[in-house]
């Protein structure tokens, strides 16, 4: 897309837009006819309906302009005075009646064709969380977490001072995008850990919520290599804008360099976990862990949100005993927005946040924490 | 009660008491359309604190967790605090003058429906000034989200008790009065449309109400008292919130339509000199869409994860709407066919209604498609729907039948070239506001987010200036009706030449008590 | 009086509903700030609220019964107000409604796909493998935070007694009204008299049966879905119970008192309609509660 148009050329573009959608498709006012069949049947559908709805429009309003028109007592029109009319009214109710039968056959098969999503040949689970996505691919045992890309996150804080418009993909990228293969059929199985999220692409055409403790099942089929991006589309919390997705789809072979790559960096990982960190290791590490995991809530310096996040700057946990604040960050708190982070977190990560957390604004816990540590505490 | 009370029972008492302790269905009324106006204008304050957010991509203004308490407290203002106590101050006021009785069934009842809403408001409005703030989890205040607000919790749980046990008493009294108050001859089939609707539009208030009340007593057990209902390691499941939420929430975004129906084929047949068209078949039409309201009520919940065969009967159901819905506005356009027309500010705002109410409809009719709605659904495009049926829906109604009976009420004649000004600055400006959220939704801009990605930010800075002019528009209407009350031209008793009905054979302003001796119905 | 009101009934201003207004206020801000954790200023304001309340109850009441009693009601006020009383209860009806649907969801979908039934086989396989769905459930997906429950509610024995009491005090009240529209002042006192004792004791016996659950069987709000829905639906039902039985009680001391006449007893109509709905609400209790 081009650079910023004045907004009176693109007025002109909507209105022209209004009677060629598909040609404004780049500037978008209308759906994505998108990449699967799935995307293309609800583009299909939404055009039918559209334009049923426009003809209906023109003969409604037509007749209603042309009584404000023709019968107005300005112009002298004496009224009439029936009041009911039998046969006009069954007529009316009738046709519209039928109109929507013959809507709703497409729409059935449609529906029917979603919600099949047998034969897939890969899945993936996707686990939505404040704020960020998970992926796992259940047949191939990697899995990572997507977060907004930095910039974006920057960018977004309350007068940041940066311009978004100077932002690649601002509030759309993210750190490691969700990678797939084209041409297979994938099935996406959508859960969440904490609230509703909802894990929606425009261009696969469509939307699924992900619930905390139930998981839905969809599908898709790429048929072009690309670069596709979407939004969280559930309110789940003051994150809710920053949680993009971004499915890169790629040809089958690079799919595959894609895994084999990944597969090594999280063997190496592993390995890694069992060694003792220094600790200038830890706290880059963490404050990294800090920077994707934590920041949202408990905000760049520690702080949180008064009476919603707690602070960590300063707080008893932070700077008492290492076991409590490993078991809240493990552990989670029951009943408030702080999940349990041991599941979801490897053994570094958790000792290098909290190490982080001990020693930054000001706290001088002084403490490291290893992997080991952690290991440990796992029962 | 003393005897001096009863003797003065005939004319209002003087002095503020006069309006805390009213059993006056006028002064009531009065009561309800002002703390409506007062709230639509705390409503569209937040709003106006939303559209500046989004002016421009960004954080600017306020941050994401002020953001969302603007989003949830615009909606549960405008919802229970302006467009509701709207439609039960018009119904108080109007239906005892149309149906020919002297006040409402159960006076004192309806002064308490009334004073409860002051005290639910301040408790729900006091949430915004307590560390952590409001709610931010949305009007539909879904769990789990909902379960992480901090102190504002029980106060918002607390309040929308509050304002369904007044919705209640109140849909009683009107539903009570409408039965038993009639004048003689006042028969069902000659009742007025506007009584018919909101007799139906009472039945939904006391069906729905009290299905909220327990959908978010569980939300409060499930926060304090460590119940399961909504939490699946428990064995509940936080879509079964969604289920009972919306088994009321349908209904009640009908609650908010039916009155205007009924407004608008009052005023329609006014300035068209011709009788309603085809009026036993817009009874017949609220009552399926009455109907209809309460098996539709998972079209907001397509993307859960349903099975599919609940998919395909919500997606049935739903789209059958359109049906009655276009039978109401089929007679309207035939109730114009060939009659005398004339365009004073109630008929402007009435047209204006069917026209874009019906956009929304259609826009509705879209969501309605289950596939469809896969993309749809948490969209701009939503919030344009609602809009268009609940803004220039719903509100225009309202303002139509303000005009409409303000002389009436106040026996003064608005002044007609400023309602004109407000008529056309509000419609243009609110097309500006709510016509490209359409666009945006399609082009993928989810709602209920405080910043957006660039290519969002044309639509939403057109849409934010159409946003304040129509806010100030508003100002014209205030300050019209201030005056009105205060003075102007002296009012007939019928008012517009082709108005019909009991309301019109009554004095402007009416007697204290309305009919005292029960009118002959011709 | 100026007003003609053999045709018309207009009461005066009154006090009393923005005194009941207030009372309500104050009760659920005391409670919004119990919740909160600030005990004092919760406690008296709850307090507060009750006393204004209940006063109100007793202000606003006592005017209408002044007014009924000073025979200022015709037929049509009559008539008003058992309109308004059938769609009160039938408001009530859908509040339950409202825990009866949660009841039947959790049910007929939430714990069987927990368990793997239906369409989401799914979630079981990957969230939940070791949980086995059953109703009344006992064990859940994940007891972590849970009270465990050791035992289910029986339907037989107190429950069944209690169906019984509750139907027989739906049979006494209905003698007491035809006693009153036979003018048989001693036989509607006998029979108000025998379905407050009969309320009565249902709510003792229910508190018993709590106490059992509780204690015995470790049954808690917090254990669970089945626990939660059990103790949600009685509870609330035992609520309208205690609320029923304490207006019986105040129609019989008004019965005592002669206040009704064979033709005019809209109050005690009123009492009976309501315990009947209670009454009704119980069987649907005691067959989807404890029998299915
Ligand atoms: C006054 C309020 C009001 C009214 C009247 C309606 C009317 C309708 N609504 Fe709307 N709706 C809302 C208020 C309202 N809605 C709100 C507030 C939300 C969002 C809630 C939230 O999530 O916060 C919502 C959301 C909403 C959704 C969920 C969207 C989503 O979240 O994904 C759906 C889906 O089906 C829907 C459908 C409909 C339909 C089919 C009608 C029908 O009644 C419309 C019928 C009317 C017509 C169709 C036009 C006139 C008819 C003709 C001229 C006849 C000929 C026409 C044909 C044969 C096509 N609405
Ligand atoms: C009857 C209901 C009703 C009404 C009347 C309105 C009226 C308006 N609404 Fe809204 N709205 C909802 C019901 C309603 N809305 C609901 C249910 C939601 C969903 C909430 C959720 O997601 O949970 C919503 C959400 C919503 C959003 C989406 C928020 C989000 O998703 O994050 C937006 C954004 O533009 C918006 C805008 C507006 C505007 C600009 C008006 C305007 O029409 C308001 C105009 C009125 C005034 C401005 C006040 C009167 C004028 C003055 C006091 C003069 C002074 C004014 C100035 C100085 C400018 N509303
Ligand atoms: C979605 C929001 C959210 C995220 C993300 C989050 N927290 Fe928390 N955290 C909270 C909340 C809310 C509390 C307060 C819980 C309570 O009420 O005790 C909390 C409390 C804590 C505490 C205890 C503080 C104290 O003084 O009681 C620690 C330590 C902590 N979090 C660490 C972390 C770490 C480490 C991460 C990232 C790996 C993280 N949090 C991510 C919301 C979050
Ligand atoms: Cu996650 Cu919105
Ligand atoms: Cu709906």
């Amino acid at each position: 897309m081009p650079g910023p148009h004045p907004i009176r050329s693109r007025l002109v573009a909507a209105l022209a837009g209004l009677w060629s959608f598909p040609a404004a498709a780049d500037y978008a006012l209308n759906l994505t006819a998108g990449v699967t069949s799935i995307s293309r049947e609800a583009y299909r559908l939404h055009m039918i309906v559209l334009w049923l709805c426009v003809g209906i429009a023109v003969v409604v309003f037509g007749a209603m302009l042309w009584a404000v028109v023709r019968h107005r007592k300005a112009r002298g029109a004496i009224p009439a005075q029936f009041h009911d009319n039998t046969r006009l009214e069954i007529a009316w109710t009738a046709i519209p009646f039928l109109v929507l039968v013959a809507l709703a056959v497409p729409a059935t098969q449609a529906l029917i064709a979603m919600e099949d999503t047998a034969d897939a040949d890969l899945t993936i689970k996707v686990t939505g969380q404040q704020w960020r996505w998970r992926y796992d691919y259940l047949n191939e045992g990697i899995g990572f977490f997507s977060t907004l890309d930095d910039k974006s996150a920057a960018a977004g804080r309350k007068n940041s001072g940066v311009d978004p418009r100077t932002v690649d993909h601002y509030l759309l990228a993210v750190d490691n995008p969700l990678v797939v293969p084209v041409g297979k059929k994938i099935r996406f199985l959508t859960t969440a850990t904490d609230v509703i999220h909802s894990w929606w692409v425009p261009a696969l055409g469509y939307k699924k919520d992900a619930i905390p403790g139930f998981i839905n099942e969809i599908w898709a089929r790429i048929d072009a290599p690309g670069t596709y991006r979407g939004q969280c589309a559930e309110l789940c919390g003051v994150g809710h804008a920053m949680m993009p997705i971004v499915v890169v789809a790629t040809s089958d072979a690079d799919y595959q360099s894609w895994l084999a790559g990944m597969k090594a960096t999280q063997a190496a990982a592993a390995a890694a976990a069992t060694r003792a960190w220094s600790k200038d290791e830890l706290m880059a590490k963490g404050q990294q862990v800090y920077n994707t995991m934590c920041i949202a809530c408990h905000q760049p310096g520690g702080e949180g949100i008064p009476g919603v996040f707690k602070p960590l700057k300063g707080s008893a946990i932070a700077t008492g005993p290492v076991a409590a604040h490993m078991d809240r960050v493990m552990n989670g708190v029951a009943g408030t927005a702080m999940q349990p982070f041991a599941k979801q977190l490897s053994d570094e990560d958790i000792a290098a946040v909290i190490t982080f957390e001990r020693n930054s604004w000001g706290n001088v816990a002084g403490d490291l924490v290893q992997p080991g540590q952690i290991k440990a505490a796992r029962k | 009660m003393t005897e001096l009370a009863l003797h003065h029972a005939h004319e209002p008492p003087a002095g503020f008491t006069r309006w805390l302790f009213t059993t006056n269905h006028k002064d009531i009324g009065t009561l309800y359309l002002l703390f409506s106006l007062l709230m639509f204008i705390v409503g569209g304050s937040f709003a106006m604190v939303i559209r500046a957010e989004l002016f421009q991509p960004g954080l600017q203004l306020v941050d994401a967790l002020t953001f969302n308490q603007m989003t949830t407290m615009h909606a549960l203002v405008m919802f229970f605090g302006a467009v509701m106590p709207a439609f039960v101050g018009l119904a108080n006021w109007m239906i005892p003058l149309m149906i020919g009785a002297p006040d409402m069934a159960l006076p004192r009842l309806n002064n308490w429906s009334f004073w409860i809403l002051p005290f639910a408001f301040a408790l729900l409005l006091s949430t915004l000034f307590m560390p952590g703030g409001g709610p931010a989890g949305g009007w539909t205040m879904y769990p789990p989200l909902m379960l992480q607000t901090g102190m504002a919790f029980p106060f918002v749980i607390f309040a929308i008790h509050l304002m369904g046990i007044s919705s209640v008493m109140g849909a009683i009294n009107i539903i009570t009065t409408i039965f038993n108050m009639r004048a003689p001859g006042m028969h069902l089939r000659r009742l007025p449309l506007f009584v018919w609707t909101w007799l139906i539009t009472a039945f939904l208030l006391v069906a729905a109400m009290p299905v909220l009340a327990g959908a978010v007593t569980m939300l409060l057990t499930d926060k304090y008292f460590g119940t399961s209902f909504f939490n699946a390691a428990g064995g509940g499941d936080p879509v079964m919130f969604q289920h009972v939420f919306w088994f009321f929430g349908h209904p009640e975004v009908y609650i908010m339509i039916l009155p205007a129906f009924g407004i608008v084929s009052h005023i329609v047949p006014t300035f068209a000199r011709k009788p309603l068209f085809g009026y036993e078949s817009m009874i017949v039409a609220v009552m399926s869409i009455a109907f209809l309201s309460f098996i539709v009520w998972a079209h907001h919940m397509f993307t859960v994860g349903m099975p599919l065969a609940g998919e395909l009967f919500f997606m049935y159901s739903t789209i059958l709407i359109a049906v009655p819905t276009g039978v109401k506005v089929f007679n309207w356009v035939a109730t114009m066919w060939r009659g005398a027309l004339s365009f004073e500010t109630p008929m402007l705002w009435a047209l204006t209604f069917i026209v874009l109410f019906s956009i929304g409809g259609f826009s509705g009719l879209m969501l309605g498609l289950t596939p469809v709605d896969f993309q749809y659904q948490d969209t701009y495009f939503v919030v344009a729907h609602f809009h268009y049926v609940l803004v220039t829906g719903a509100v225009f109604a309202i303002v139509g039948g303000v005009y409409f009976w303000l002389p009436k009420w106040t026996g003064h004649n608005y002044d007609e070239r400023l309602g004109k000004l407000h008529f056309w600055l509000s419609l243009i400006s609110v097309n500006v506001l709510f016509f490209p959220q359409h666009f945006l939704g399609l082009a993928g801009m989810p709602r209920r987010i405080p910043d957006y990605a660039v290519q969002f930010a044309d639509w939403n800075m057109i849409s934010s200036l159409g946003g304040f002019v129509f806010g100030a528009a508003q100002l014209l209407f205030l300050y019209n009706v201030v005056r009105t009350i205060r003075g102007g031209a002296a009012a007939t008793p019928q008012v517009w030449e082709g108005a019909q009905g009991l309301e019109w054979t009554l004095s402007s302003p009416p007697p204290y008590h309305s009919f005292t001796e029960p009118p002959i119905i011709p | 009086m100026e007003q003609d009101e053999s045709r018309y009934f207009v009461p005066a201003p009154s006090h009393w509903p923005l005194v009941g207004s207030i009372g309500l206020f104050l009760l659920m801000l005391g409670a919004a700030l119990l919740l909160n954790d600030k005990a004092t200023a919760g406690g008296y304001a709850v307090g507060l609220g009750f006393l204004i309340f209940v006063g109100m109850l007793f202000g606003w009441f006592g005017t209408v019964i002044a007014e009924s009693r000073g025979g200022r009601y015709n037929d049509q006020v009559d008539a008003s107000f058992r309109w308004g009383m059938g769609w009160f209860i039938f408001s009530e009806v859908m509040f339950f409604a409202a825990f009866f649907g949660a009841l039947f969801y959790a049910r007929h979908f939430a714990v069987p796909w927990l368990g793997g039934g239906g369409e989401k086989a799914l979630t079981h396989e990957l969230l939940w493998p070791s949980f086995a769905a059953a109703w009344p459930l006992l064990q859940l997906p994940n007891p972590e935070h849970f009270t465990v429950a050791k035992e289910a509610m029986a339907a037989a024995g107190l429950p069944a007694i209690n169906t019984a009491i509750l139907l027989s005090s739906g049979a006494t009240v209905t003698w007491a009204h035809w006693s009153l529209k036979a003018n048989r002042q001693r036989q509607l006192v006998a029979g108000l008299a025998c379905t407050v004792a009969l309320g009565a004791l249902f709510i003792v016996l229910q508190a018993h049966e709590y106490w059992d659950a509780y204690t015995l069987k470790n049954l808690r709000l917090s254990s669970g879905i089945y626990g939660s829905t059990f103790y949600m639906l009685t509870g609330f039902h035992g609520a309208h119970v205690t609320i029923g039985a304490i207006m019986l009680a105040v129609i019989l001391v008004r019965s005592i008192l002669g206040h009704f006449t064979p033709q005019h007893h809209f109050a005690f109509e009123a009492v009976s309609w309501y315990w009947h709905f209670v009454d009704v609400v119980w069987l649907g209790l005691f067959v989807f509660v404890y029998l299915l």
